[in-house]
């Protein structure tokens, strides 16, 4: 098994070397590996632009930067968070590597198509970088570009509204080849209930990719539309309604919400019951909450609008519905932990990403159901309360799954280990800022600090600082995080093709994968969380 | 029941049973870790599922998170109905302050004035951009919205002075878009009503 050659190291055909091996490949791994290091690049960019708002607020007045800087900086981490790194990256990266290998299979339904959104995703990126040095520079309108702020300002909106347009495009034809992937090229012997949990929550959300970005390219095409030819859609003064434009943004940006989380679900799903070497507790009810979720998650987006002036009558239907998208959340946290119950658990840095998760996202589910409520969150809606829940659930729960997926098929996809000493001390320093950084938020918020501020009441320093410090720390933590992930490219530590007692199907070909993926025909167990061979090998190996 | 006191209520309640939710799985979690490492519990049980505790919790967070709407929706109700017999008072909002103009059509501007112990109702506009008007010691927030317009009630007490923000962007100096809400005694609130402007 190991003359094999790895995706790597096959020889490309004739016309397609060097480079264009890569630029050109139709290859799900390759194009997996190019997602990576694209998406990372913007996450750094992001999390650098985050670190410096965070300085600027660390004392009141003029820190570091002026208010037009700031509001475009604000937007800038918005944006570039939302749409180039938590919504592609862990369906783009992990979703494209491991989706097909999980299916049993060599590649997604549509290559081709793979990597088209490739280069939609990189010129979306390209128009958000071009819109910051052209035409009146970047958006200060925040990454909900709400009317009609954003038909008034001056400054470059279309072409980065334009970008965000692309980036929908290359979510959706990824969210389609997921869809037809996991249903015309599932290995014939795998039924629905054997399908890996990674796989059965990447299909999940690829629905919603589907059928909630069309809305919202729609209607970022609206708002361009406006600013071109004035038409009056949105804009009062024209006697458009600005009420509509948020109803339409949120309902996709609603959903969206679980197109960021439901794949860090998935990756939690694989990690918890490998390390646990048992199987996961409720299968069934997983899959169910996965498809509940995005199901129930595509009818609450106005619980973003309490205070809009929209009618009491919506506020108590989304109010109730937003109170149902709890219930399959919560079954998911329960039969996390319920796994862990009489397994054998091997701590390691995914295994320790992933039980941060399940803290730090389960106090973001939570805090999020003061906001479902409709008295509370007219109190802190809009506030900084909203920042540390969003940030709760979005960094804390889909920004460490995504780390924790890093550490979980870092050794499968480039074939090396890295150093586990590091990872837990970045592990720490990220998590123990973090708390810092976002636990004081939720103070400010209650007591009533606004967001998107660049200047604040003198009762508001004392948490401001505080969350500085927490900033500090979270920043060089993720730093580390990632600078032990990329050396461990030099030191090349060669990782087994198992490395952890996994049993998905991309446990069974070697690290990294050949380029079909299988080097014989992939068997697939009646239970896919089935660890008892696993188990015999270990114990006759001793 | 006092607005502000059901809005607390229901904070304190959806704070507190999160609470004891987040710290049982945190410490349960934190225990089996513990508990059932490898090196303590080499071979691992083999339990795939349980129908009665999966349905016992379907079933129970279900009644935790409707008894949750129902507290929330309770509070949010005590500040939506408006009693009879308040203070009328227009609040515009535009780039960057407020403007409040009162029942004789006397107007400030980043100053509200409001008689003490009394309902008092703000009917919000805007004449630009979307603005929203918070007064977080009354826990009142409604967003300001061009031709749509929106309101507000709060009853206060006690003479005293409170913040008023702006919490929906609204562009270059959203932060300085601060005014004062004054609760002065009922009989010298005539007398201001009456005084000329400045």
């Amino acid at each position: 098994m190991s003359a094999t050659p790895s995706f790597f190291q096959t020889p490309s055909p004739p016309g397609l070397t060097g480079i264009k091996a890569w630029l050109l490949t139709h290859d799900h791994k390759r194009l997996g590996l190019m997602y990576l290091w694209a998406v990372l690049f913007w996450f750094v960019v992001a999390l650098t632009v985050g670190f410096l708002i965070r300085i600027e607020l660390m004392s009141m007045g003029r820190t570091i930067m002026s208010a037009e800087v700031y509001n475009s900086a604000f937007t800038l981490h918005g944006v570039i968070m939302i749409f180039l790194f938590v919504i592609p990256g862990i369906p783009a990266i992990f979703g494209n590597f491991f989706l097909p290998i999980q299916l049993g299979t060599d590649d997604v339904f549509f290559p081709r198509l793979n990597l088209l959104s490739w280069y939609l995703y990189m010129i979306g990126g390209l128009l958000a970088l071009i819109s910051l040095f052209t035409a009146g520079g970047f958006p200060d309108t925040g990454w909900t570009f709400y009317v009609p702020f954003s038909v008034g300002t001056n400054n470059n909106v279309s072409l980065t509204v334009f970008a965000a347009f692309i980036l929908g495009m290359s979510s959706m034809l990824t969210g389609l080849n997921f869809i037809t992937t996991v249903h015309r090229m599932r290995i014939k012997t795998m039924g629905w209930m054997q399908i890996p949990l990674f796989t059965w929550s990447l299909y999940a959300t690829a629905w919603v990719q589907l059928l909630a970005t069309p809305v919202i390219s729609i209607t970022l095409v609206l708002v361009i539309f406006e600013r071109f030819f004035q038409i009056g859609l949105f804009d009062p003064d024209r006697g458009g309604d600005p009420i509509l434009y948020q109803h339409l943004f949120w309902m996709y940006s609603h959903p969206a919400v679980y197109v960021m989380i439901l794949p860090g679900m998935g990756v939690i799903s694989e990690i918890i019951p490998t390390f646990s070497r048992k199987a996961i507790f409720g299968y069934k009810a997983i899959v169910a909450s996965s498809l509940g979720i995005a199901v129930a998650g595509s009818l609450v987006w106005a619980h973003h609008m309490y205070t809009s002036g929209m009618s009491d009558v919506a506020v108590f239907v989304f109010s109730l519905l937003t109170f149902l998208v709890a219930i399959p959340t919560a079954v998911k946290v329960f039969s996390w932990v319920s796994t862990l119950y009489r397994a054998s658990i091997e701590m390691t840095p995914p295994l320790l990403y992933g039980l941060i998760f399940i803290y730090l996202f389960s106090v973001g589910g939570l805090t999020g159901l003061v906001l479902g409520a409709a008295g509370t969150d007219i109190h802190v809606h809009d506030t900084h309360f909203v920042v540390a829940h969003f940030h709760f659930t979005m960094f804390g729960g889909t920004g460490f799954a995504f780390f924790a997926a890093l550490h979980y098929w870092w050794p499968k996809m480039f074939g090396v280990m890295y150093n586990f000493k590091r990872a837990y001390l970045a592990a720490t320093l990220a998590t123990v800022g973090f708390m810092f950084h976002y636990v004081p938020m939720f103070i400010l918020g209650l007591k009533g600090m606004p967001r998107r501020y660049y200047d604040y009441l003198p009762q508001f320093s004392q948490g401001n600082s505080l969350a500085a410090v927490g900033g500090l720390l979270l920043f060089s933590g993720i730093i580390l995080m990632l600078v032990n992930l990329v050396l461990s490219l030099r030191s090349r530590q060669v990782a087994a093709a198992n490395p952890w007692g996994g049993c998905t199907l991309e446990w069974s070909v070697p690290s990294p994968p050949p380029l079909h993926n299988f080097v014989s025909e992939p068997r697939v167990m009646a239970y896919p969380y089935d660890f008892s061979e696993i188990i015999a090998r270990e114990s006759q190996g001793k | 029941m006092d607005p502000v006191l059901g809005v607390d209520r229901a904070f304190w309640y959806i704070f507190v049973v999160s609470a004891v939710l987040l710290t049982a799985i945190t410490l349960v979690m934190i225990y089996f870790v513990i508990k059932y490492r490898r090196k303590n519990h080499p071979t691992p049980a083999d339990i795939r599922d349980n129908w009665k505790l999966e349905l016992a919790w379907t079933v129970i967070p279900t009644i935790i998170a409707l008894s949750m709407f129902w507290v929330g929706w309770q509070s949010y109700t005590g500040l939506r109905n408006v009693p009879a017999g308040t203070v009328q008072i227009e609040a515009l909002g535009q780039m960057f302050s407020w403007i409040f103009i009162y029942e004789n059509d006397k107007e400030t501007e980043n100053e509200l004035v409001v008689p003490a112990h009394s309902p008092v109702q703000l009917n919000i506009e805007s004449l630009d951009v979307i603005h929203s008007l918070f007064i977080p010691a009354f826990r009142v927030k409604a967003d300001a919205v061009k031709n749509f317009p929106t309101y507000v009630w709060f009853r206060t007490k006690e003479p005293g002075e409170y913040d008023i923000l702006c919490t929906e962007y609204c562009g270059l100096d959203h932060s300085q878009m601060l005014a004062r809400l004054r609760v002065i005694p009922r009989e010298e609130y005539l007398e201001w009503l009456e005084q000329e402007d400045e």
